[in-house]
């Protein structure tokens, strides 16, 4: 460590601002508490209980960092235990965000863990120490804190992947997981290593400052410890191309740990990368901007054309925030101030937004995960109005609707990465999230779709026209202009035609109501609720992004 | 610009916003079957009557935004809730007001009514936001939220193809958006790099310097959107496929009042915030007009399905908007602006008049119906009142709008003037040939025995065909209102690209000579001519 260096002779303790760690400490307690409980008390706990644990553990480790806020808003941004760990606005909106999405989480995770049977408090313990690890990450001002961090969140979700024992497909997506992930760990590490080599220091303010005062003349280790570092965070936050495991692993994973995935790693990833490369390496933005310009265009572009065709809400939905990941390295592209309010304010909405679609798709799927395909949504809106009203505020939101969270995150990055003059980037984002909104809207279309009634078309007595049809869709072929002919345009696309026009499936005949349990429609309202209500009125939103941005070190 | 103690313009956003909330939330179980509709046309009636309040304390003659309003919205990212509206927007209020409650009186759906009414509800609020709106991202907001609702009408309630038409139209849309976004953004940021101050509001962004390259890149990217919309000519192939399928309501309101969105976002984003850019392109925008207008015609000729033809003729009515708008001249853009309000009144009163013959015989096909006029000659009387409005005969309101068109382009641009009356020529075709293939001449055994309008049917399209008729004979009012706005545009125009006007017009003459032009025009139209057009626009040079 940096400061034993510095006193060679005695061990000196770094002072450490308790407080500054709190909501961290809190995390770890409730994990640990419930390891304890659970081992050492005679009888299995009920899942009620330990879900009962991991929401007030979120809950009182929220009300710490709400604390912070308060410190950090009278005393100013600042460092503590030898400078490790950093305590400023942005550290503790992210020690706010993720124990919601945590608790969020928690809360779907009862309903699902109650329906698959599995008793004992080992999904919570796993779930906070992750968190744990998330938090440590968006407060972490040191790599090794980052790395410390990173490895606390990983290894726990390599075993909540793997959490539904009895189907094939989370072990493989565990395993897949496991293996990419602890290469990147490793990569990630060797970027430290070659990143202390050149700059001398592990602490990011040291090294800001070593790299602000001298110009490095030659820069070939540098540049590889950025690249190394990048790779390590683009596998954490699935950029392209780092994002070949996480289709694989959202699909096979319980869809809890899916959401969980999606929104806590994702948020601990981008805290860490956002304070590591905007503000520590703010002096070397010509060598890493280039990289991050192109893992977001590419991670914009693939993850918004590949989702298209994919006929797995979960599948669907991992290709999405692929996509998602792309406007959020938007914002780091932009790298100013407004760039990483812009990425935090998109982060805090989608990670609700996320939690809330998987917690749909969670008690969609049924028992074992497996009702996952699109079909399964069709027609969900005659069968439960309300929770397809909820998941489709929830696609729009995603999809950036007007009125939405999902807007204003957009907007927000977009003009961050216009005003540093990304203009073809931000139009490649526009175009991205045009495409995307096709998918969103796909899903939001077979949940609406009336099964097997033509609209307020023929009126059930009339058998329908096909010459009708095909003068009415190709208007163009009367005049001797070329139109895209639908057939064409359908086989370009499969599934659209089929879904929006073909007729029900058996198995939607068969489906009933799924039943939601309570727990699970108290995250589904609040998170269509807050998507909604941010999005009429932002204000708060947005100024506390921005505050929290203010005062960063 | 003036202001208003009590928030017209809000109202007329949040009542069908709170309208459609309260329709989508009121349980089925405990009422009658027609009670969600009676509740939202009953909403609709409403804020009618609001848009009617606006179009009565609107001050005649006065040329700035009136009833305006600011409100913080975003202030971190400099967005704010502004709104106002002058003459260009107070007709579009009205006419918006106007037709949702007869679109949702005349082409009723058949099942899950509640819904339906709910998303007409939010387009409506959708709407009247994007016509009031003075913020640019908040213009955008309402602009892109008119997108949900039509894509849930469409693939909710539309014919056999609707899930294509619905996407089509969504990601058509919605990509000309997306360049408006980036466009806004660049705005914006050009004026905070000149001023300090990041704003969306369209007032300070009027003055924004631009240079040549920077204004018509940002004229694009806003016009991709409007374009699309409207649409414009190479912009328009959504359109078919999309009115062929979606249900007739929400064809009445695309083609009334949404497609009104684009030719409206130009004359009011593009005008004020690019004129140096407008001037420039405007000859490809004229002759984009041109071609819409010719070759709409000349496709809605070829058409088998009365809906479809209805569509491409009105590609063919829009670019009548268009020719006025970049004629760049006080006439053709009040044109324009007029154009736009008579195109939304006599097509929703077409489109409601076809959803009622298929009602009658299940067929959009022209071929399956002949002689409908001797089993239903109030509806023939009522579709040829429209049909003529269409092809702007003297005396309706079409002709006014298109008169003043055609004369501001025949000033500025006389070419594309003598090649926009072509198609009013063909207009007159189709229409015509339309009429006599669908109403006229031996009907066959269905034909004989379709039904004649009902007198509750006839209740609900007679306000459109009275308006046809009073605006076509008396447009004095309407004109009265609109022409200081755009007189005031047309000279900030002026103003920013510090065109010469043509020899001999300079100072007083000019005046003179755009006041002897439109009481030629009105005196054709069997009316005196308003002093007001010469006395603002003295008064704004």
């Amino acid at each position: 460590m940096t400061h034993l260096a510095a006193t060679a002779s005695t061990i000196h303790l770094p002072h450490v601002n308790y407080v500054s760690i709190l909501p961290i400490l809190i995390m770890m307690g409730g994990a640990l508490l419930l390891l304890l409980l659970s081992s050492l008390l005679r009888r299995i706990i009920s899942t009620g209980v330990c879900t009962a644990i991991t929401v007030m553990t979120s809950a009182a480790a929220a009300v710490a960092a709400i604390v912070q806020w308060d410190q950090v808003l009278a005393n100013g941004a600042q460092t503590t235990i030898a400078g490790a760990v950093a305590y400023d606005g942005f550290s503790v909106l992210i020690q706010l965000l993720v124990p919601l999405a945590l608790g969020l989480t928690a809360l779907v995770a009862d309903g699902y863990l109650k329906r698959e049977g599995v008793v004992g408090g080992e999904f919570q313990v796993l779930a906070m120490a992750s968190a744990s690890g998330a938090m440590v990450m968006g407060a972490a001002n040191d790599l090794i804190v980052v790395f410390l961090g990173l490895e606390i969140l990983s290894i726990a979700l390599y075993v909540l992947a793997a959490f539904n024992h009895r189907r094939a497909e989370s072990g493989e997506a565990a395993l897949k997981y496991f293996v990419l992930g602890s290469v990147s760990s490793a990569i990630f590490l060797y970027g430290i290593a070659l990143m202390y080599g050149a700059t001398g220091s592990t602490n990011l303010a040291k090294m800001a400052e070593f790299l602000a005062r001298r110009a490095v003349l030659s820069n070939g280790l540098l540049l590889a410890a950025m690249a190394l570092l990048l790779v390590g965070f683009a596998f954490k936050v699935s950029a392209v191309p780092f994002h070949m495991w996480s289709p694989d692993v959202y699909q096979g994973s319980p869809s809890p740990v899916s959401g969980f995935m999606a929104s806590v790693a994702k948020a601990g990833a981008f805290a860490a990368l956002l304070r590591v490369f905007v503000s520590s390496l703010a002096t070397q933005r010509l060598g890493w901007q280039p990289v991050i310009w192109v893992l977001a265009a590419l991670s914009l572009l693939v993850g918004a054309i590949v989702a298209l065709n994919q006929q797995d809400v979960k599948r669907m939905l991992a290709y999405s925030s692929i996509n998602h990941a792309g406007f959020i390295l938007l914002g780091v592209d932009a790298a100013d101030a407004r760039g990483i309010s812009s990425a935090l304010y998109y982060l805090v909405t989608y990670t609700i937004m996320v939690i809330g679609t998987f917690a749909v798709v969670t008690v969609i799927a049924g028992r074992q995960d497996r009702a996952t395909g699109l079909l399964e949504f069709r027609g969900l809106a005659r069968r439960q109005p309300v929770l397809a009203l909820a998941l489709a505020i929830l696609l729009l939101g995603q999809a950036g609707a007007p009125f939405t969270t999902g807007f204003l995150a957009k907007f927000n990055v977009i003009e961050a990465v216009v005003l540093t003059h990304g203009y073809t980037l931000a139009v490649i984002a526009m175009v991205s999230a045009a495409v995307a909104a096709f998918f969103y809207l796909r899903v939001a279309l077979t949940m609406f779709s009336p099964v097997g009634e033509f609209g307020d078309g023929p009126d059930d007595d009339v058998p329908l026209d096909p010459a009708a049809l095909v003068g009415a869709a190709t208007p163009g072929a009367a005049s001797g202009v070329t139109t895209v002919p639908p057939r064409a345009w359908s086989a370009a696309m499969p599934g659209i035609d089929e879904l929006a026009d073909a007729p029900p499936s058996e198995v939607v005949e068969a489906r009933g109501k799924v039943p939601v349990p309570p727990a699970t429609w108290v995250v589904i309202g609040f998170c269509a609720l807050f998507t909604v209500v941010f999005g009429i009125y932002p204000a708060p939103l947005v100024d506390f992004a921005q505050h929290a941005t203010l005062l960063f070190i | 610009m003036t202001t208003s103690s009590f928030p017209y313009l809000l109202l007329l956003v949040v009542i069908p916003a709170l309208g459609s909330l309260l329709v989508a939330i009121w349980p089925r179980k405990s009422v009658a079957d027609w009670f969600h509709e009676a509740l939202g046309v009953g909403v609709s009636v409403l804020t009618l009557v609001m848009a009617v309040a606006v179009l009565v304390v609107f001050k005649s003659g006065v040329a700035g935004y009136q009833l305006a309003s600011e409100h913080a919205w975003a202030s971190g990212l400099g967005i704010q809730w502004s709104v106002g509206i002058d003459g260009i927007s107070l007709f579009l209020v009205v006419m918006t007001g106007l037709l949702f409650p007869v679109a949702l009186l005349g082409a009723r759906v058949k099942r899950d009514r509640r819904a339906f009414v709910a998303w007409v509800l939010l387009m409506e609020a959708a709407c009247m936001g994007s016509f009031v709106s003075l913020d640019l991202v908040f213009f955008f907001l309402f602009f892109e939220l008119t997108l949900v609702p039509t894509y849930f009408l469409i693939s909710g309630w539309g014919y056999a193809r609707r899930g294509y038409a619905a996407i089509k139209f969504f990601i058509y849309t919605f990509t000309g958006s997306a360049f408006m976004l980036v466009g806004i953004v660049a705005l914006a940021f050009i004026h905070r790099s000149q001023t300090g101050v990041l704003t969306f509001d369209l007032v300070p962004l009027m003055h924004t310097h631009l240079s040549g390259t920077q204004g018509v890149l940002l004229f694009c990217a806003f016009t991709a959107a409007f374009a699309v919309k409207a649409p414009i000519f190479p912009f328009h192939t959504w359109l078919p496929n999309t009115h062929s399928e979606s249900p007739v309501a929400c064809a009445v309101l695309m083609i009334g009042v949404m497609a009104k969105m684009g030719t409206y976002g130009v004359i009011r984003f593009d005008l004020n915030l690019f004129p140096q850019a407008c001037r420039t392109v405007a000859p490809v925008l004229l002759t984009l007009a041109v071609i819409g207008i010719t070759y709409g015609a000349l496709v809605a000729c070829a058409q088998r399905n009365i809906k479809v033809l209805l569509a491409y003729s009105s590609l063919a009515q829009m670019g009548f908007v268009v020719l006025g708008t970049f004629a760049i001249d006080p006439q053709g853009v009040t044109g324009g602006v007029l154009q736009m309000v008579n195109h939304g009144i006599t097509s929703a009163a077409l489109f409601i008049l076809v959803g009622w013959i298929y009602r009658r015989r299940h067929t959009w096909q022209i071929a399956s119906l002949r002689g409908l006029q001797a089993s239903a000659p109030v509806m023939a009387g009522a579709f040829m009142l429209a049909m003529l409005a269409s092809i702007g005969v003297p005396g309706l309101n079409g002709f006014v709008s298109e008169f003043l068109v055609l004369l501001g382009t025949f000033e500025a641009h006389r070419w594309w003037g003598v090649v926009a009356v072509a198609g009013v020529v063909i207009a007159a075709v189709y229409f015509l040939w339309t009429y006599q293939r669908v109403f006229q001449g031996a009907p066959g055994p269905d034909d004989a025995t379709t039904s004649d309008l009902t007198w509750r049917e006839g209740l609900i399209v007679a306000p459109l065909l009275v308006l046809i008729v009073v605006m076509g004979v008396f447009p004095k009012p309407v004109l009265d209102r609109i022409t200081p706005s755009v007189d005031r545009l047309v000279v900030h125009v002026d103003h920013v690209t510090h065109t010469d006007l043509p020899s001999g017009l300079h100072g007083s003459a000019l005046p003179a000579l755009h006041s002897s032009a439109l009481s030629a025009q009105c005196s054709s139209t069997a009316v005196s001519c308003h002093p007001a057009t010469s006395a603002t626009r003295g008064v704004a040079r």
